[in-house]
């Protein structure tokens, strides 16, 4: 069965005055698939994400997320993903119930809709008893959780998630871990971005990005083969080395 | 229409969670509109004043006592000498020294004519022209009482022309300044918290990263600004409102005109204020710029609105630049409309350059406004 | 002691590196004091006034003239009914309105008495006043030529003496005003703000477990503030002296430690301030709703304290603004010596104190 390409990249690139922070990237996603995009920190994750996601221009190349050009269909790409950043954005001056609502809302959720979710929600993450707490006040872990939840609530097609596990515990990871293959299983595209290496592990597939360029791109067993190590942490050290 | 609905819901609950603000958004301006008020009088009384008597005559001490009864002057002392009464002077502890040279009674009736010397703190240059107005009157009228008691009346002399000017205030005959001060002094709170917390609002949200997560969701520019300020809008009319109130109760200030013109105007002026604090926050990336930027531009419109110097007695290049102060046409407006009863004909050049700048800024922040990081 | 200078360079990177604000900073006062020092101005000038002659003769014609040629009034349209000063009033435009009454000349003449009403729009209080006040003057005038040659016995003349401001220049009262709001405000509003952000950021408490004292963390984020400030009031000084013509009577030396206490004073506010407010939008507010409104008012700096309510009196003392106005109004322009502000410099110096005491009190309470 061949499945649809959502997320279309070819040479897409950003630079900011002579530093090109993306080199021309080209690669595809599947609907449903789990896309990690690996890198060290600085190596251009973000900005890459930040084009796919409508809210930084490209300065060539070409890209569409969802069927929509990233250039002037940025509008309708919104409608259809669902974003969740590595600094954490949900209110921590408004309760659980009001950011969900709120999020709801603004994805032009019917009233009865955002009930429902709502409900639904609170009960998935077993929420119940803190439901009407501010979310400031909350553990990081349920936070990240919470917000991953929230980026899910208009039923996106795909959903881009920007280092989400940093600085939560390891429990906490496996769960959020959980959470995005229940996503996937659903159909929903998962579109990662990472440098914790054995979550690499977890993705359908990976690129791996060094210095704004993609030097490697498969299913992490094929890349463990090709370069003939174990881990995928020793997949990424060699192609970093090689580039030094 | 719905979504609008939604984001105007959340900065309510932020703005009411917040309960460190809260208190500076509505009971501040109000202490200030009810304490401050009471400041701003230009009237000049409680003059200290001190005098130096050589002359030692009932003339002299009769000049003083003239002083003495005037509720202009709080006759403080008497100096023995010229380099005390300057010392003290120096010190700030007087205001007006009046000198009587000896021989004071005795030239007054022999020669008919007498001198005084009198000095005077000018460094508030209005307030020492005032004091010297009233100490002119003092003398002319302790003048009068001589000679009425020396000139023989039967002798008939030259009567001297004079023509009566009879003074009338209108719209505020007692001169209170509290009548012309309230209005303005509510207008300017007012103004200050909807910049403040509109050019503040947005960038903060940047600042902490939400509206990443908001230039994310398919939400249109309009919506989301028209969310955002709209609260803000509230609050403003709300403060005109308690405002008014506490105008009417505490200082029981005139509102002749229609109240309805007063609010339709505000509603207008809270657009162009809240225009202008978006504008402020779409050009900077923290708070703290957007304050300084804010502040600097409330320093300006205050002073520059005639609100507690009258614009006309400024040079003409900055009578021009008040043209481009909002704050000047909302203090005109509410005075000529509460103190005047002054109708929409005539308010309606104040009330269309406000229409127009509301126009203009509302625009530019809109268009400013980018979606993009 | 390296790490704390350590400390101060990073504080002087994060301002010189925002460039916008930097700018604002130093733009600011600069643009404020300029402005205001040419355009605030409590005397008056072209008032605008309208003229309802009942009786248009020479006297009333001569009178207007004399009236139209004088620097504070300009003479608009004549109108024909009393029912249309209203109107102009209403307008806004018009300040007051000279009624002349019928037969003036006439009665000047048989009766040696004519009346004339001025009728001013006392809105506001102060220009109906010396509208009023200066009309009388220039009716004097005309009349002491009018009487000439007619010799009044027993006159008192009266030597009036302007003393440190002969030229009753409005500048002279304002320029030490707007000096001591920009640089009270500046200096407070830029402490709570820094100190509040590193706060809001987290990066407080990293500054708190390095190994400065908590007094070095806080000292280090002041200083390159009073260096700004610092800066700003010599440019403030130097824009009065040359622009404005403000005399500076007494020592230099003195107005410059004197506001440098000020700036302190302001700081340490600043402090106290970022103490209570837990987020920068809740400093800010503090700074700029709490403190502009009541130092532009209380201080003295354009309406007379004197002439205040008392307990209004009482409390512009509480305001660190109405003492330094004292001072440098003292120095410039009287040319007075410690001998005479010691008193004002030491209610500084003890406010700077209290300010510092209850920063430190309220500091501790926070890190039990």
């Amino acid at each position: 069965m061949k499945k649809e390409n959502v997320i279309v990249a070819e040479a897409l690139t950003k630079a900011f005055g002579d530093f090109k922070a993306v080199n021309a990237i080209s690669f595809e996603v599947k609907k449903g698939e789990i896309f990690g995009f690996l890198g060290a920190n600085g190596a251009g994750k973000t900005t890459a994400m930040k084009m796919l996601i409508g809210i930084s221009k490209p300065s060539s190349g070409n890209a569409k997320v969802a069927g929509f050009d990233v250039y002037n269909q940025t509008e309708s790409i919104k409608k259809n993903i669902g974003y969740m950043s590595q600094k954490f954005t949900l209110y921590d001056d408004l309760t659980v119930k009001e950011n969900i609502t709120f999020f709801g809302g603004i994805y032009g959720l019917s009233r009865a809709k955002i009930r429902e979710k709502r409900a639904q929600l609170v009960s998935e993450l077993g929420l119940e008893g803190i439901s009407n707490k501010l979310v400031g006040s909350l553990p990081l872990g349920w936070k990240q959780k919470l917000s991953f939840s929230v980026s899910l609530l208009h039923e996106p097609k795909i959903v881009f998630l920007d280092e989400p596990t940093g600085g939560v515990d390891p429990i906490t990871r496996r769960q959020f871990w959980e959470m995005i293959y229940k996503a996937a299983d659903q159909g929903t595209t998962i579109f990662v971005t990472t440098h914790y290496m054995d979550e690499a592990e977890y993705c359908e597939r990976v690129s791996i990005v060094v210095e704004g360029r993609i030097e490697a791109l498969d299913t992490p067993k094929k890349l463990k083969e090709q370069f003939k190590v174990d881990s995928m942490n020793d997949v990424f050290l060699k192609l970093a080395r090689n580039i030094e | 229409m719905k979504t609008i609905g939604f984001i105007i819901q959340k900065e309510f609950k932020q703005i009411f969670r917040n309960k460190g603000m809260l208190p500076i958004i509505f009971i501040l301006p109000i202490l200030q509109l009810v304490i401050l008020s009471n400041a701003a009088t230009y009237e000049v009384k409680n003059i200290k004043f001190a005098y130096i008597d050589y002359d030692h005559t009932s003339s002299s001490r009769a000049l003083v006592e003239k002083f003495n009864a005037s509720t202009f002057f709080n006759v403080l002392t008497d100096f023995p000498s010229q380099e005390i009464a300057s010392s003290a002077m120096l010190s700030g502890e007087v205001d007006v020294v009046l000198e009587m040279p000896t021989n004071f009674e005795r030239n007054l009736l022999k020669e008919k004519t007498a001198e005084l010397s009198i000095t005077i703190n000018a460094i508030d240059g209005a307030a020492a022209g005032v004091t010297s107005g009233y100490v002119n009157q003092i003398v002319q009228s302790f003048n009068k009482d001589v000679r009425m008691s020396i000139i023989d009346t039967s002798k008939k002399i030259v009567q001297p022309v004079t023509i009566e000017s009879i003074p009338s205030f209108w719209y505020n005959t007692t001169l209170d300044y509290k009548t012309f001060m309230v209005p303005g002094i509510l207008v300017l709170l007012v103004t200050m918290i909807t910049l403040f917390l509109s050019g503040m609002n947005i960038v903060r949200e940047k600042e902490i990263g939400t509206l990443e997560q908001i230039n994310v969701t398919p939400i249109r520019k309009s919506q989301f600004i028209i969310g955002k300020l709209f609260p803000f809008w509230i609050i403003g009319m709300g403060l005109l409102t308690i405002g008014l109130i506490l105008a009417k109760i505490i200082f029981n200030t005139p509102m002749l005109g229609s109240l309805l013109l007063l609010y339709g105007y505000t509603s207008i002026y809270i657009l162009v204020i809240l225009g202008m604090g978006l504008l402020i926050s779409n050009f900077t990336d923290t708070q703290q710029q957007a304050m300084f930027i804010a502040w600097f531009f409330v320093v300006i419109f205050i002073l520059m609105s005639g609100l507690f110097t009258p614009i006309e007695s400024m040079p003409k290049w900055a009578q021009i630049v008040t043209e481009f102060n909002p704050i000047k046409y909302f203090v005109e407006v509410v005075r000529m409309v509460l103190l005047k009863g002054s109708d929409i004909t005539n308010i309606l050049p104040q009330l269309l350059k406000t229409l127009l700048y509301a126009l203009i800024m509302n625009g530019l922040a809109v268009w400013s406004y980018k979606k993009v990081s | 002691m390296k790490r704390f200078i350590g400390f101060i360079k990073k504080e002087f990177y994060h301002i010189f590196r925002d460039k916008r604000s930097l700018f604002i900073l130093f733009g600011m006062p600069i643009a404020q004091i300029l402005l205001f020092g040419f355009a605030i101005t409590n005397e008056i000038n072209n008032v605008q006034i309208t003229i309802l002659d009942h009786s248009k003769d020479a006297t009333t014609e001569e009178i207007i003239n004399k009236i139209s040629a004088s620097k504070y009034f300009t003479t608009n349209q004549m109108i024909a009914r009393e029912a249309d000063i209203e109107t102009a009033f209403k307008k806004g435009k018009i300040k007051a309105a000279l009624n002349f009454e019928k037969d003036f000349s006439r009665n000047l003449i048989r009766e040696q008495k004519a009346t004339i009403q001025i009728i001013t729009d006392a809105t506001d209080p102060n220009t109906a006043n010396s509208i009023t006040n200066y009309i009388n003057a220039i009716l004097q005038n005309y009349l002491q030529d009018k009487n000439k040659g007619i010799q009044i016995d027993y006159q008192i003349v009266p030597q009036t003496r302007m003393v440190y401001n002969p030229e009753l220049k409005s500048v002279f009262m304002f320029v030490p005003g707007v000096m001591t709001i920009i640089l009270m405000l500046v200096s407070a509003m830029m402490t709570s703000i820094s100190i509040t952000r590193e706060k809001e950021l987290g990066t407080m408490e990293i500054l708190l477990v390095s190994p400065l004292k908590p007094f070095q963390v806080i000292i280090g984020k002041v200083v390159p503030y009073i260096f700004l400030s610092v800066i700003n009031a010599a440019v403030i000084v130097l824009l009065s002296i040359f622009i404005f013509k403000m005399p500076v009577q007494g020592s230099l030396f003195l107005l410059g430690a004197e506001s440098v206490l000020f700036i302190i004073t302001s700081l340490a506010l600043g402090i106290l301030i970022s103490t209570i407010a837990e987020t920068q939008q809740a400093a800010m507010m503090i700074s700029l709703m709490g403190l502009m409104l009541p130092v532009i008012l209380l201080s003295g700096f354009i309406f007379p304290i004197s002439s205040m309510p008392a307990p209004l009196q009482i409390i512009s003392s509480i305001i660190p603004a109405k003492w330094f106005i004292i001072i440098i109004k003292g120095i410039m322009l009287k040319g007075v010596g410690m001998a005479f502000i010691w008193k004002e410099t030491l209610i500084l110096i003890g406010m700077t104190v209290l300010f510092i005491g209850l920063s430190v009190k309220k500091y501790k309470i926070r890190l039990e």
